[in-house]
């Protein structure tokens, strides 16, 4: 799960890590008596989408007059924000961050993830602030420091103090450093984060080390304890059709082609999805309905898959074991009147009662194409939502 | 021979009461030798009853010291599923099969870091199980799909390790067992490991091993098996048309920052001498030809 820029310094504020003093503000009115409250003579106006790149894309603006917070503030708010990760559609600004201008002396870049080889928790920090890490990672591996975390002893005092030498943190904000990131550490590890990145982590004139930035996404496995970060989600920033089937346990995940998909099993899903590429088609979704589909969860799968307008054609792929292919059959089937479906419909099924289920699919009456195995299924999917 | 398990092994079910648990002992129980392999079950409130005939115990060391079994297989829901697996873990058992989908990152990191040093093989989680076809199924897999043979087959994912099974079985090849090493980003038993087993098992000839998108273990399994493999190896990995940034269903399927792509992961198998398909369809025809 993401949340936003100022929810992430919100629990940094929480853990006791240092960030620039701010208020988020949903109108521009808002904006400004926030601006008031903070002493000036900058003032910064950050637009709050679950995207980076934000600065590049003309969502980060300084402003050196309350007058400019009010105009700069009624320029992002409502704008559609284009950056790498938003997509060429760009994503809608309805929450802005208004924070205290900072006295940059030098960026830095902190980042922490789960490593999976290690399996522990990585800490990456760089000399390289402000800039794309991914890049930063290609270009001069050399600049970023690593140190991969003991669940047991956590980030130690040598550890934290080591890296922030290395990233060129002069001997006199070491201490301040030290408390940033072992301050970070402990941020990850308490609310279970997936990723934990400050970029930049600023080094102030007056020697200060502050998060300027703040980007937390958490392990969606461990939200049950904890209910104060599930209350941050904002669903305004999510796919509608994500949401919609997370509501009924379906792992969803919209995509550019026109080709839905409904599997049985995430890796199912994926190389079913690869299949139907490999034979000239894009899938429009992934859709993952789980060991326990029942009819209902298929109808629901099927009404998720057409709200898509760009929908060609459908591929239902099922490999029937504990689940039986009968069941599979008649949800199929009821899914279909249900949502009278006008797309053409392929149906690949196998396993456990796969005779009966096919039964069930040619008596419904319904202009259901049957397939025998993955290829012949994509092969006609793809056929299908060419018109063919 | 087979890995992991035969029809000797002593299975004790963690979460036996549950419905989920309750349910997959039966199929387990009523595959092949399964009847006298499951010996027990754990549940600290319900010690000293049974399920249908098989002894309930408080806990894992008791169930343990009671039928003398060596492995379990655990069905504890996520927030309690790491410390039952730290409880098996604790009892000395040789092998531990955890099928919980859903256990949060920090509990897994905790359970494996505590695990260092100790004797006992983690399955999982979030995995299929493991089946050594006509003598034992530990695990969710329609058993039926099966034949005994000579093939070994190993996936981080359930569906597509059925989807490989169902192939092979179709071409009349039998597997010598199924491995489904599940899908979480910090897990146990890993491709390389399970290939080791296979290389040791006189009793397999060759091995598909089927990848996903993320991590990097396909790549160091590979890298294993062209210094070390003498038995045939072929390969498929899932999410090729996956988008970066975006998890697919299994927690560890996700592409981050350009690495562990399929197409990656195709290429280092492919120059460790592993054949590979992008056709799921023709994992077993792939195999077939290298025999």
């Amino acid at each position: 799960m993401k949340i936003h820029e100022y929810q992430g310094k919100e629990i940094f504020r929480r853990f006791g890590l240092a960030v620039p003093r701010g208020s988020p503000a949903f109108s521009v009115d808002e904006a400004v008596r926030v601006a008031k409250a903070l002493p000036g003579p900058v003032w910064v106006v950050k637009a709050q989408i679950h995207a980076g790149g934000r600065g590049k894309g003309g969502g980060v603006k300084l402003a050196r007059s309350l007058d400019e917070v009010r105009a700069l503030a009624g320029q992002i708010l409502g704008m559609q924000l284009k950056t790498h990760q938003t997509g060429p559609e760009g994503q809608k600004v309805r929450r802005l961050l208004i924070e205290e201008g900072a006295d940059i002396a030098k960026e830095l870049y902190v980042g922490m993830v789960v490593d999976r080889t290690t399996q522990r928790v990585a800490l990456m920090a760089s000399s390289e602030g402000g800039m794309d890490i991914e890049e930063v990672a290609a270009k001069t591996p050399e600049k970023i420091h690593k140190v991969f975390v003991d669940p047991k002893a956590g980030l130690t005092d040598r550890e934290a103090d080591d890296v922030a030498r290395k990233i060129g943190i002069p001997a006199a904000s070491v201490p301040a450093a030290r408390a940033m990131l072992k301050g970070l550490y402990k941020v990850f590890d308490e609310t279970d984060a997936s990723l934990a990145e400050i970029n930049p982590m600023i080094l102030t004139g007056d020697g200060r080390v502050v998060a300027l930035d703040a980007k937390l996404n958490f392990d969606a496995n461990a939200l049950f304890r904890h209910p104060d970060i599930v209350e941050m989600r904002d669903l305004e920033e999510e796919d509608p059709a994500e949401v919609e089937a997370s509501k009924f346990d379906l792992s969803y995940i919209s995509l550019d082609g026109d080709i839905g998909c409904l599997v049985n099993g995430a890796g199912l899903a994926m190389a079913t999805m690869d299949t139907i590429k490999l034979y000239g088609g894009e899938p429009a979704n992934f859709l993952d309905v789980g060991g326990g589909a029942t009819a209902e969860k298929v109808t629901e799968a099927f009404k998720i898959m057409l709200t898509n307008p760009h929908l060609k054609a459908i591929l239902v792929n099922i490999f029937g074991g504990i689940m039986k292919c009968d069941t599979i059959a008649e949800g199929v089937v009821a899914a279909s009147k249900a949502v009278s479906l006008k797309v053409p419909l392929v149906v690949r099924m196998k396993g456990t009662n796969e005779e009966i289920g096919r039964k069930i699919l040619a008596d419904s009456g319904l202009p259901i194409i049957s397939a025998s195995n993955m290829a012949e299924a994509a092969e006609k999917v793809v056929a299908a939502a060419r018109g063919k | 021979m087979s890995i992991l398990v035969n029809r000797d092994t002593k299975v004790i079910t963690q979460g036996i009461t549950g419905k989920t648990g309750a349910f997959h002992t039966k199929m387990c129980r009523d595959y092949a030798n399964g009847r006298a392999c499951f010996v027990a079950g754990v549940n600290p409130k319900k010690a000293g009853e049974d399920f249908e005939g098989v002894p309930i115990y408080a806990t894992v060391k008791d169930a343990k010291a009671a039928t003398g079994a060596t492995a379990s297989v655990i069905y504890v829901p996520p927030p309690f599923a790491a410390a039952a697996i730290d409880e098996a873990v604790d009892a000395g058992l040789d092998l531990v099969v955890c099928i919980t989908e859903g256990i949060p990152v920090r509990d897994m990191i905790r359970t494996r870091d505590r695990m260092k040093g100790s004797r006992t093989l983690l399955l999982g989680p979030n995995c299929p199980g493991v089946i050594t076809p006509d003598e034992l199924k530990i695990g969710i897999m329609p058993g039926h799909i099966h034949r005994k043979g000579r093939i070994g087959v190993v996936s981080r994912s359930g569906t597509l390790t059925y989807e490989a099974v169902g192939q092979l079985t179709e071409l009349g090849l039998g597997q010598s067992s199924a491995v489904g090493i599940g899908g979480d980003p910090v897990n146990g038993l890993k491709h390389i490991d399970i290939l080791r087993l296979f290389n040791d098992d006189p009793e397999t000839d060759a091995v598909v091993m089927i990848g996903e998108i993320g991590g990097s273990d396909e790549e160091t399994a590979a890298q294993w098996a062209k210094a070390n493999m003498k038995k045939p190896v072929v390969g498929f990995i899932a999410g090729v048309t996956a988008p970066p940034g975006k998890r697919m269903g299994h927690a560890g399927a996700i592409i981050s920052g350009g690495k562990g792509t399929a197409q990656e992961k195709l290429a280092v198998m492919e120059a460790c001498g592993i054949k590979v398909t992008r056709n799921p369809a023709e994992m077993g025809k792939l195999l077939k030809s290298v025999l």
